[in-house]
């Protein structure tokens, strides 16, 4: 096929590729400064917070698909968890790992829900250069990684509504930020008939 | 004396803190998607990265300036090098080569091998006329404008479109003269 300027169009396909290691790294300042442009563009887009979050988890979803696919090649054997714990510490682990470097510093079941559960970080990678202004209220960055979660969950079988908050500690500065992972019915459902 | 300023910035990306580039590849490939949709035409896809990167480059050379120990160039030559061997290095951790120097020394091309931005990517033919990681670009002009330096940088060749490296052509336009934000005593 003919490009542009006469060049000979080469069709490089990413599947040809081998698979990367995954070892390469940048400096988490260009992270940052690409992440805040996201957030700042995606505000030009939007006239409320929820919608806000809802184009950033939008965002997170999308790289969440891919982190699955690329890591059930890459760590797991071309293999998927099935099951609820299993998937559950596949994010909070491996995912994690991957993507910040450290596993979650917790994973909790909701005690009040049956079908609740929280991944709690201390300083969330994305919020670590972010002040939320007051009159912004309870709006929360790690929406995004809320998305990447989701997008991860979804695509291996496990939809759930998830959801990123700010939680304040005692005696600490800054908040923690919870993950709270609400699974659909029919994830339970499955899980109960698997025994 | 201060120290000399680095040839290469293998010492400060060692010592920054670092994120896995996958991350940062994902989010910038979301970031493209988004634009796409949002903004339909290839074009202004384009022209919004290019913004996006002009915003990231204004800030950027801060940290530039105060992590690289580097002062003051003699030359436009010397602003490339550096842009290719320590401005990539300390952010992207690659190195870029400088090559086609024009006869008056204003123009050259910067040509990186590795890029972290064009991992797992695959441009539809829908999205042909997309400078995919026009944000470098930007960048680049965001930053040297804040150092007087006034530039055009434009895409010669993309591993995207079947070139074998990605080439940024990098132009001198003008030496903006420091206007000092005060006025000498009389």
């Amino acid at each position: 096929m003919i490009g542009v300027g006469g060049k000979i169009k080469q069709y490089t396909n990413v599947l040809d590729k081998p698979l990367s290691k995954g070892r390469q790294e940048v400096s988490l300042s260009a992270f940052a400064f690409l992440f805040s442009e996201l957030v700042q563009y995606n505000q030009t887009q939007v006239d409320n917070i929820t919608e806000l979050e809802r184009r950033l988890e939008d965002a997170g979803y999308a790289v969440g698909t891919r982190v699955l696919e690329l890591l059930c090649h890459r760590e797991k054997g071309n293999r998927r968890e099935t099951r609820l714990l299993g998937i559950l510490s596949f994010v909070h682990s491996t995912v994690w790992k991957v993507l910040f470097g450290k596993v979650a510093d917790s994973l909790e079941k909701g005690t009040e829900h049956e079908d609740e559960y929280m991944i709690s970080e201390k300083e969330l990678l994305v919020n670590r250069f972010i002040s939320v202004p007051k009159d912004m209220g309870a709006f929360n960055c790690g929406a995004f990684v809320a998305g990447i979660v989701r997008g991860v969950l979804e695509n291996a079988g496990f939809p759930a509504v998830v959801t990123a908050h700010f939680v304040p500690m005692e005696g600490q500065q800054r908040p923690r930020t919870t993950i709270l992972i609400k699974f659909a019915d029919e994830v339970l459902r499955r899980e109960a008939m698997l025994g | 004396m201060a120290p000399a300023a680095p040839r290469t910035g293998d010492a400060v990306f060692a010592s920054v803190e670092r994120v896995n580039a996958e991350l940062f590849t994902l989010t910038y490939g979301a970031i493209v998607r988004q634009l796409l949709t949002d903004l339909e035409e290839v074009d202004e896809v384009n022209k919004q990265l290019d913004q996006m990167g002009y915003n990231i480059g204004v800030r950027l050379i801060d940290e530039f300036l105060a992590k690289s120990n580097i002062s003051r160039c003699v030359d436009f030559k010397e602003t490339a090098e550096v842009i290719a061997k320590v401005g990539f290095k300390i952010f992207l951790g690659v190195t870029a080569t400088v090559t086609n120097w024009d006869a008056e020394g204003t123009s050259c091309s910067l040509v990186l091998e590795e890029n972290p931005l064009v991992d797992f990517v695959e441009l539809p033919d829908t999205c042909q006329g997309l400078y995919y990681c026009n944000i470098l670009s930007g960048v680049i002009r965001g930053a040297l404008e804040m150092v007087s330096m006034k530039t055009e940088v434009t895409w010669v060749r993309d591993i995207l479109h079947g070139d074998d490296a990605c080439e940024l052509r990098v132009k001198l336009v003008k030496q903006i003269p420091e206007e000092y934000p005060y006025k000498d005593d009389d």
